[in-house]
């Protein structure tokens, strides 16, 4: 006698297929947000098996802050090769070259926010209507309060106290020329059930995220990669360590954790028992109380 | 990784902050371990910084800057925990009449809904409107949780007293399950652990009670339904021919070899397979998504529906529909309004205001002919084309569908196919 219910993996996977599905049915040029991280190869993963067998319709964009990880490119570069889709790239040295915007100064000086210009404009260049990103409400409480299809004005802008309602799984995904949309197909999933995922299709993801031995500075509470951007304090030292990353942004602000996880499932068991978020290790969640409210707002991812 | 087996429970907590709602929901993710270190330092700080005694669990379920400055909920925020038995999503929605309409979005993909009720005050306005609302939105099961029992002694008069109040006016609602847990959020009586205080109850703690209850037979599993949402042609050299339906099962299960309808046309054919990416499979079932092919070459686009031949849907253009204002602009009358209702969209225009809900004494009246936000209205909508759907109380999934306004691209309204 069979059984006629899902596991909970398997409807938030049925879930997320559902809504890129119906990206594609209502939208006439969606693409996917790409990081490289974690989440949105889990997205990339998820539109291969909607889609199947065809390939996926739609392309991945890259918002390159010019500040990344070696390796991140390198896996991007693959992963597009292997499923044969377009990539775009908004470059943020561009929009500096071009004086869209300026660069911060000082020690904590990042290019995480300068990246809302870039990815505002390549969704513009490219008459993008839907960017899917791997978004999800448990990582920060003004994500908690997301859409699966979240409205952005023309000005790229999100209105948290305006949004639409969203009941059952009617999505509407209607909107006026200029304006465009964010689809968030796993809003649903914690880091864990992630992680359980990639190990249970075994995804591939980028070394990065295993314990590996790497040259770091301690800063903020989190061991920052040391790279030819970050500017050394005078206290500050340059160590070895056995570190991975949790999440992956912007070289300059993505903290490392000390670990000997260095399989899927060792990282899946080392997060099971973590007592830090994963977002605890990014200093630009740390600015302030409502720095993701106020990125989100503006445009950000 | 055994938690692999287990299933998703939705659940929607309806009340204001005056039930303690957040303070139960804090405990909850507080008992089940599922908050971590640096969110409970930011609160640790920020119940100092407010000059609470101790650890405020209600801040935990803060969100939007407007919502922290003025203490209230405004939108529905979505919140994760696990346990070793069930995965749980909460959908936190604000209870203030107002809200209505979030509380309706919150309640729409629930499998159960937690009604507060204060111990000191009994069954009030707000309690009936949350039930009505569960009820009318067909959620499944109801847990009223009797919260502060540490402020009326633990007695179960108190308990006892209000369980009468709620059997006397739930007794004119269509609910299936309802249970009552006395319980204290605030010490953490009978939320993850039994109370010591109250010997006299029997029953189960509130989670204990999440995460047993029954919700597989929540879906409809009866009236095959496959709205289509898109069509999948590779027309690569391995997939030449390929023409797969890729959709999500609404309700009901399919077979290989099942012999179909696709409304609206009504041709009739065979499944030839079910595919997912890993594997063809004999058979699915709601809420899987799949992509079926057929024996047959028929033209079949978004918006239709595949049914097995023996059982199909209703079909019609004239629907009696219970529908919920969402919008600040109320209902224009005559006016041609988007119906979205499975993966179908056309126009339809609201011909009739059959009555208006009272939403806090559930009275009805025919005399108010406006639809404002938040009222609930019976009316008669006809569509320009005939909708294919099962009443709502049959399937949540065929007998739901949504206004939008064209001039405004908002969704207006929500509606229950009656």
């Amino acid at each position: 006698m069979s059984k006629y219910y899902l596991n909970y993996l398997d409807e938030l996977e049925s879930e997320a297929i559902y809504v890129l599905r119906e990206v594609w049915a209502q939208f006439d040029n969606p693409v996917i947000l790409f990081s490289g991280g974690k989440d949105s190869i889990v997205v990339t993963h998820l539109a291969k098996k909607a889609f199947y067998p065809a390939k996926i319709p739609f392309a991945l964009m890259h918002v390159d802050t010019g500040h990344n990880f070696p390796e991140t490119i390198k896996f991007r570069d693959d992963l597009i090769e292997s499923l044969g889709v377009r990539l775009i790239v908004g470059s943020v040295q561009e929009s500096i070259d071009q004086g869209r915007v300026a660069e911060e100064k000082g020690k904590n000086a990042t290019r995480n926010a300068l990246q809302i210009t870039t990815l505002l404009d390549a969704i513009e260049d490219n008459k993008v209507d839907c960017a899917i990103g791997g978004g999800r409400r448990d990582e920060e409480k003004a994500r908690a309060k997301e859409r699966f299809f979240s409205h952005r004005d023309d000005f790229g802008q999100w209105d948290p106290k305006n949004q639409r309602p969203e009941l059952w799984n009617l999505f509407n995904g209607k909107h006026f020329e200029g304006e465009h949309f964010r689809a968030f197909p796993i809003s649903n999933w914690t880091e864990m059930d992630v992680w359980n995922y990639i190990n249970r299709e075994n995804i591939q993801i980028p070394s990065l995220y295993f314990a590996h031995e790497r040259k770091v500075v301690w800063r903020s509470n989190s061991w920052i990669p040391y790279s030819e951007f970050l500017q050394l304090e005078e206290d500050e030292e340059v160590v070895t360590k056995k570190i991975r990353f949790r999440t992956l942004g912007d070289i300059t602000i993505t903290g490392g954790i000390e670990s000997e996880a260095d399989t899927v499932s060792k990282i899946a068991q080392e997060v099971s028992a973590m007592r830090q978020t994963e977002r605890g290790n990014r200093s630009d969640d740390k600015r302030s109380e409502t720095a993701m409210e106020d990125r989100k707002r503006q445009g950000y991812f | 990784m055994q938690i692999d087996n287990n299933q998703l429970l939705r659940f929607t907590t309806a009340g204001s902050v005056d039930d303690g709602k957040s303070t139960l929901i804090g405990r909850l993710l507080y008992d089940s371990k599922s908050i971590f270190e640096d969110q409970l330092e930011a609160i640790e700080n920020t119940s100092k910084k407010k000059g609470h005694e101790g650890v405020d669990l209600a801040l935990f379920t803060d969100g939007l800057r407007d919502e922290r400055e003025q203490g209230i909920t405004i939108d529905v925020a979505y919140r994760y925990f696990t346990t070793p038995k069930r995965k749980f999503i909460i959908a936190d929605t604000p209870g203030h009449i107002q809200y209505t309409r979030n509380m309706i979005t919150g309640a729409s993909t629930a499998n159960a809904a937690i009604i507060l009720v204060d111990a000191r005050h009994g069954v009030i306005e707000q309690t009936k409107r949350h039930a009505f609302i569960a009820s009318l939105l067909q959620i499944p099961h109801i847990i009223v949780c009797i919260n502060k029992m540490d402020l009326v002694e633990f007695k179960e008069e108190a308990y006892d007293k209000i369980i009468a109040q709620f059997e006397e006016f739930s007794s004119k609602l269509l609910v299936r399950d309802v249970r009552f847990i006395p319980i204290s959020a605030l010490l953490g009586d009978n939320v993850v652990k039994r109370s010591e205080n109250m010997e006299w109850y029997q029953g189960a703690p509130l989670l204990h009670t999440l995460e047993t209850m029954h919700i597989s037979s929540d879906i409809n599993k009866v009236d095959a339904r496959f709205p289509v949402q898109t069509v999948l042609r590779p027309q690569s050299e391995e997939h030449r021919d390929y023409r797969g339906y890729a959709g999500r099962i609404s309700s009901g299960i399919f077979r290989k070899g099942d012999e179909i309808t696709v409304m609206p046309s009504g041709f009739t054919s065979k499944i030839k397979s079910i595919d997912t990416f890993e594997e063809e499979v004999n058979e699915a079932y709601a809420p899987m998504s799949v992509s079926i092919t057929l024996e047959d070459d028929i033209d079949i686009s978004r918006g239709d529906m595949i049914v097995r031949t023996k059982n199909k849907p209703e079909s019609s253009q004239d629907l009696e529909v219970m529908l919920c204002w969402l919008n600040n602009e109320a209902a224009k009358p005559r006016t041609k309004y988007v119906v979205r209702h499975t993966s179908n969209e056309q126009m339809a225009m609201v011909k009739e205001i059959i009555y208006k809900i009272d939403i806090n004494t559930l009275g009805r009246s025919s005399e108010d002919r406006e639809m404002e936000m938040n009222d609930i209205c019976k009316v008669k909508l006809r569509t320009t084309k005939p909708l294919l759907f099962d009443s709502y109380r049959e399937n949540r999934m065929t007998g739901s569908l949504i206004l939008i306004d064209p001039a405004t691209n908002q969704t207006v309204a929500a509606g229950m196919i009656v």
